[in-house]
C-alpha cells in the first residue's frame, strides 16, 4: 500500500536504471544513514559501538570485498583472513614509517598493498576454477599467516610479535589508540565503510560488474564476446583484496588495538565466507545481513540469559550460543538457499503488491 | 518484514539496555575472563575453577574482603582476542577493580587501554614481560615471575646451578608459535651466544598443537641435551605423549609452569620423571583449600569436580585469586575506603607484600615463596622450583632458584623502553606511588 511506485514516472534512462528506482527505497536508505550517523552515536553506549557496531561494519566491509570476488566473479577464495592481515601489517608498517601522515591515508593505502598481494595469488585463477582455486587461495592463507608469524620485520621487531597500534589523530581528535573514544572510531569506520560500499555498489552495477558477472556465469562465453579473462579475473582479485585489506587495517587499528598473527587465521576467512553465503552471494546488502547474523546475533544471544535473569554459567551460554547460531544458519539456508538478500528481495516484491496481490 | 523490524527493534533495545546494569553500591566487582570452551579449555577450566572458588570462599567465610562482598562474574573468552575485548567492553560499565585476561593476546590489546580506563590488569606470569616495569606500565602487573625469569631459572637448574653449565651442549626449544612462546627467544639467543650452547628451535603453530609429529622427528634427529617447552592448551598433553612415543628421556625434558596434572597423566607411565617449573604448592593440604572444599564445593556453589582440587592449575587459579584479594585488601588499607575502585586497587597491587607470615594468616602456610611488589617492580621476579611427576602426583625436585637478574634485567629495561618509544605518546607515569 505504502511501498509501490505508482505515480513515480521516469523521464530519463538514468532514472530508470537507478540502483534505487523507487522513492520509498531512497527514503529508507536516507533513514538508515540517519540512524547510523546520528541516532546510534548520540544514544549508543560504548558497548553498542565498540562491541557491536564497529566489528559489524568491519566484517561487513570484508564481506563486501569477498562478495566482489566470490559472489560476482565466481572465484571462490579462502584467503580472506590472510588478505585482511596483509592490509593490517601494511598499514602498521606505513604508519610507523611515516607517523606524520594522516592515519586514514595509510588505512586506504594499505588496501593497495593487499591488492598487489591479491593479484599475485590470483594469477592461478586463469587456469584453475572452483574447488581447485579454493585450494590455491587456501595456500595463500597458510603461507601469508606463516609469513606474519615468521617475519619480525613486519612488527618492527616487537618482542610480543604483535602489532601495537600507534596513537594517531585526525583534526586534533584521537582516532586510534586507547584515548580514541568509541564514537570517533565508530564514525570513522562508518564513513569509510559507507564510501567503500557505495563505490562497490557502483562498480558492480557498471561495466566492470557486468564483465565479472559474465565471467561468473560462463567464462568461455564471456571470452567469446570479447572479455579478456585474465584482466577481468585479476581486476576482481585486486578490487576484492583492496576492500578486504582496508577492512583488515580497520579491524586492527580501530577495533582490536593490537593483533597477533593468529587474529588472521583460517577461522576469520571462514567467518567472512559464511557471512556472504548466509547474506547472499552477489549482493552488497547481503554482506550487511550476513554480518548481522554472524556477529550481532550471537552477542544478543549471549546477553539474553542475563537480561531475563537466568542463572546460567558463562561457559554454558557460550555452548548454547554456538548451537543456536548453528541451527539458525541451517534454518535460514533451508528457508532461502540464496541467502537473506534474496529473502529481502522477495519481501520487497510482496510488499509492492500488498494488500491486493491480484 | 514486520517481524524483521520487530527483531531489529528488540536487538537495538537490548543493546542500548546492556550497559545500564546498575551495580550495588556496597560491593566490589571482580570480573574473571575464563575459557572453559575451545582448544584451550583443558588448561582454562581448572584455572577458572580455582579463581572462582577462592573468591567465593572469601564471600562465604569472611563476607568478602574487609566486610565488602565481592561480585564475581565470569566471562567466556574462548582464548579468543575478539571475544576477550567483547568481555572487556561488557564489564567496563560495571566498574571492575581489575581484569584478569588469561591470554597474552587479550593482554596486549588491553595494555594501552588500562591507563585510559583506569582499570588495572593482573596478568599473572603471562602477558608482556616488559610490563614488569612499573615506572613505564603503572597499570599492568605480572607477578610473580616473567617468562624471561622462567627461562633463566630453567637453564640455571638444568646447568647445575648456573647457565654456564650448558656450555657446548645442544638445547632444544619447543614452543607455542605465538606471542607467548616467541617472547623468550631473544633472551635464549643472547644466552646461547654468551654461554656457548647450541640452540635449536621447534615452533608449534597454534593450528598444529595436536599434530607435532614432524617436530618430534626433528627432535629425535637433533638429540638435544635439554628440551625446554613453552606450551599451552592442547599443546602440552600432545607434546608429552609424543615425547613418550619418541622415547625421549624425561630427565632432559623440562617445561615452563603451564602443564597440568591431567596433561601429564594422559601420557601414562612413560611420563614419569617429567619436570616443570612451579612457584606454589600442589595438593589440597592447606586450610584455605579445605575451606573451599567445605564452604564452596560441598555446599554446591561451584561446578568444580572434586578430583581437580589441588591440581597445579587449580591451585594456580587460587594463587591468582589470592593476588586479587590481597590487592583489594591493600587498597582498602591504603585508602581507608571499604568500597575501592580500580584506581585504588592499582595502588594496592603496587604494595603487595606476601611473606611467609602473611601466607600463614591466609591459611596457606608454605603455599608459595615471598612476593613483594613496588612502584617500579610490578613483578617481584620471584624464585621458582622444579617439580617432577612421579606417575600420580608432583614432587618437589629442587630448591628455589632465582632468575639470572644480571642477564634478564637489561633486556627487560630495553624492551620496556622500546615499547614506550614505539608507541609514541606513551603516557609518562604520574600515578601516585605509596612506597618510594
Amino acid at each position: 500500500m505504502f511501498y509501490r511506485e505508482a505515480g513515480q514516472y521516469k523521464t530519463t534512462y538514468a532514472a530508470d536504471m537507478a540502483i534505487f528506482p523507487i522513492r520509498q527505497d531512497r527514503w529508507g536508505l536516507a533513514l538508515i544513514l540517519f540512524v547510523a550517523f546520528v541516532v546510534i552515536p548520540t544514544f549508543g553506549g560504548p558497548f553498542l559501538l565498540n562491541t557491536m557496531m564497529i566489528p559489524f561494519l568491519v566484517l561487513s566491509l570484508a564481506a563486501i570485498g569477498l562478495n566482489l570476488l566470490t559472489g560476482y566473479t565466481g572465484l571462490l577464495s579462502l584467503g580472506t583472513g590472510a588478505f585482511m592481515g596483509v592490509g593490517a601489517y601494511a598499514c602498521y608498517k606505513l604508519a610507523t614509517w611515516f607517523p606524520q601522515v594522516n592515519i586514514l591515508v595509510w588505512i586506504v593505502a594499505s588496501g593497495f598493498v593487499s591488492a598487489a598481494v591479491g593479484v599475485l595469488f590470483g594469477l592461478p585463477s586463469l587456469r584453475i576454477k572452483g574447488f581447485y582455486l579454493a585450494v590455491a587461495t587456501l595456500a595463500a592463507q597458510f603461507f601469508l599467516q606463516w609469513g606474519f608469524a615468521r617475519a619480525p620485520w613486519l612488527v618492527n621487531y616487537n618482542d610480543s610479535g604483535a602489532i601495537e597500534v600507534p596513537r594517531a589523530t585526525l583534526f586534533g581528535v584521537p582516532v586510534t589508540g586507547p584515548s580514541a573514544t568509541p564514537v570517533t572510531r565508530y564514525l570513522v569506520v562508518l564513513t569509510l565503510v559507507s564510501i567503500m560500499a557505495w563505490l562497490a555498489s557502483n562498480i558492480v552495477h557498471g561495466r566492470i560488474g557486468r564483465i565479472w558477472m559474465a565471467v561468473r556465469d560462463m567464462d568461455i562465453a564471456a571470452q567469446l564476446i570479447g572479455i579478456r579473462l585474465l584482466n577481468a579475473k585479476l581486476l576482481a582479485f585486486a578490487v576484492s583484496s583492496f576492500t578486504v585489506g582496508v577492512a583488515g587495517a580497520l579491524m586492527v587499528f580501530l577495533w582490536l588495538g593490537a593483533a597477533e598473527p593468529e587474529a588472521f587465521n583460517i577461522n576469520l576467512s571462514f567467518e567472512i565466507l559464511f557471512i556472504i553465503i548466509i547474506g547472499g552471494l552477489g549482493s552488497i546488502v547481503g554482506a550487511f545481513f550476513g554480518a548481522t547474523i554472524m556477529h550481532l546475533m550471537p552477542i544478543a544471544l549471549r546477553a539474553l540469559p542475563a537480561m531475563i535473569g537466568l542463572p546460567i554459567e558463562a561457559a554454558r551460554v557460550e555452548q548454547l550460543t554456538f548451537m543456536i547460531t548453528g541451527i539458525l544458519i541451517i534454518v535460514v539456508l533451508i528457508a532461502e538457499p540464496h541467502g537473506l538478500a534474496r529473502l529481502w528481495q522477495t519481501a520487497k516484491q510482496k510488499l509492492r503488491v500488498w494488500p491486493f496481490p491480484y | 518484514m514486520k517481524t524483521l523490524l520487530k527483531c531489529a527493534a528488540a536487538a537495538l533495545a537490548l543493546a542500548l539496555a546492556l550497559p545500564a546494569d546498575a551495580m550495588a553500591e556496597d560491593s566490589i566487582y571482580v570480573p574473571l575472563f575464563t575459557y572453559r570452551t575451545g582448544p584451550f579449555g583443558g588448561s582454562g577450566t581448572p584455572i577458572a575453577d580455582g579463581m572462582h572458588d577462592y573468591l567465593a570462599m572469601l564471600n562465604e567465610r569472611d563476607g568478602g574482603i574487609g566486610g565488602v562482598k565481592l561480585v564475581v562474574d565470569e566471562c567466556e573468552t574462548g582464548y579468543d582476542t575478539k571475544k576477550g575485548l567483547e568481555c572487556y567492553d561488557s564489564v567496563k560499565p560495571k566498574n571492575p577493580v581489575m581484569v584478569n585476561p588469561w591470554s597474552t593476546g587479550i593482554t596486549l590489546s588491553l595494555i594501552p587501554k588500562a591507563s585510559v580506563d583506569k582499570i588495572p590488569i593482573l596478568s599473572m606470569a603471562y602477558g608482556l614481560s616488559a610490563s614488569a616495569k612499573g615506572d613505564i606500565f603503572p597499570w599492568v602487573f605480572n607477578p610473580p615471575a616473567t617468562y624471561w625469569d622462567g627461562l633463566s631459572e630453567i637453564l640455571k637448574s638444568a646447568g647445575g646451578g648456573s647457565i654456564e653449565g650448558l656450555k657446548g651442549k645442544t638445547v632444544g626449544y619447543l614452543y607455542f608459535d605465538a606471542g607467548f612462546g616467541k617472547e623468550p627467544i631473544p633472551l635464549f639467543q643472547a644466552l646461547a651466544k654468551d654461554v656457548g650452547f647450541n640452540l635449536k628451535l621447534y615452533p608449534v603453530a597454534p593450528a598444529d598443537m595436536q599434530n607435532q609429529s614432524s617436530k618430534w622427528l626433528d627432535i629425535r634427529r637433533d638429540k638435544p641435551d635439554l628440551l625446554v617447552m613453552y606450551g599451552w592448551g592442547a599443546m602440552n598433553p600432545t607434546a608429552i605423549k609424543e615425547a613418550v612415543k619418541a622415547e625421549f628421556p624425561m630427565d632432559k625434558f623440562i617445561s615452563i609452569w603451564w602443564p597440568n596434572d591431567a596433561d601429564v597423566a594422559a601420557a601414562g607411565e612413560g611420563a614419569k620423571g617429567f619436570r616443570t617449573l612451579n612457584w606454589h604448592g600442589t595438593g589440597a593440604n592447606f586450610p584455605a583449600i579445605a575451606d573451599i572444599q567445605k564452604l564452596v564445593i560441598d555446599a554446591g556453589k561451584s561446578q568444580t569436580p572434586k578430583a581437580e582440587v589441588g591440581s597445579v592449575l587449580y591451585n594456580r587459579g587460587v594463587y591468582n585469586s589470592v593476588l586479587i584479594a590481597e590487592g583489594i585488601a591493600q587498597a582498602q588499607k591504603i585508602t581507608g575506603k571499604e568500597v575501592v575502585t580500580g584506581d585504588d586497587v592499582r595502588r594496592g597491587l603496587e604494595n603487595l607484600d606476601l611473606d611467609a607470615a602473611r601466607f600463614k594468616a591466609l591459611g596457606l602456610e608454605g603455599f608459595a615463596g615471598p612476593l613483594k611488589t613496588t612502584c617500579f617492580d610490578h613483578n617481584s621476579h620471584s624464585a621458582t622450583f622444579v617439580q617432577q611427576w612421579d606417575g600420580t602426583k608432583w614432587v618437589k625436585a629442587g630448591d628455589l632458584v632465582g632468575p639470572d637478574t644480571a642477564k634478564v634485567q637489561p633486556l627487560l629495561d630495553e624492551a620496556a623502553m622500546a615499547y614506550a618509544q614505539k608507541n609514541a605518546g606513551w603516557p609518562i607515569r604520574n600515578e601516585v606511588c605509596d612506597n618510594k
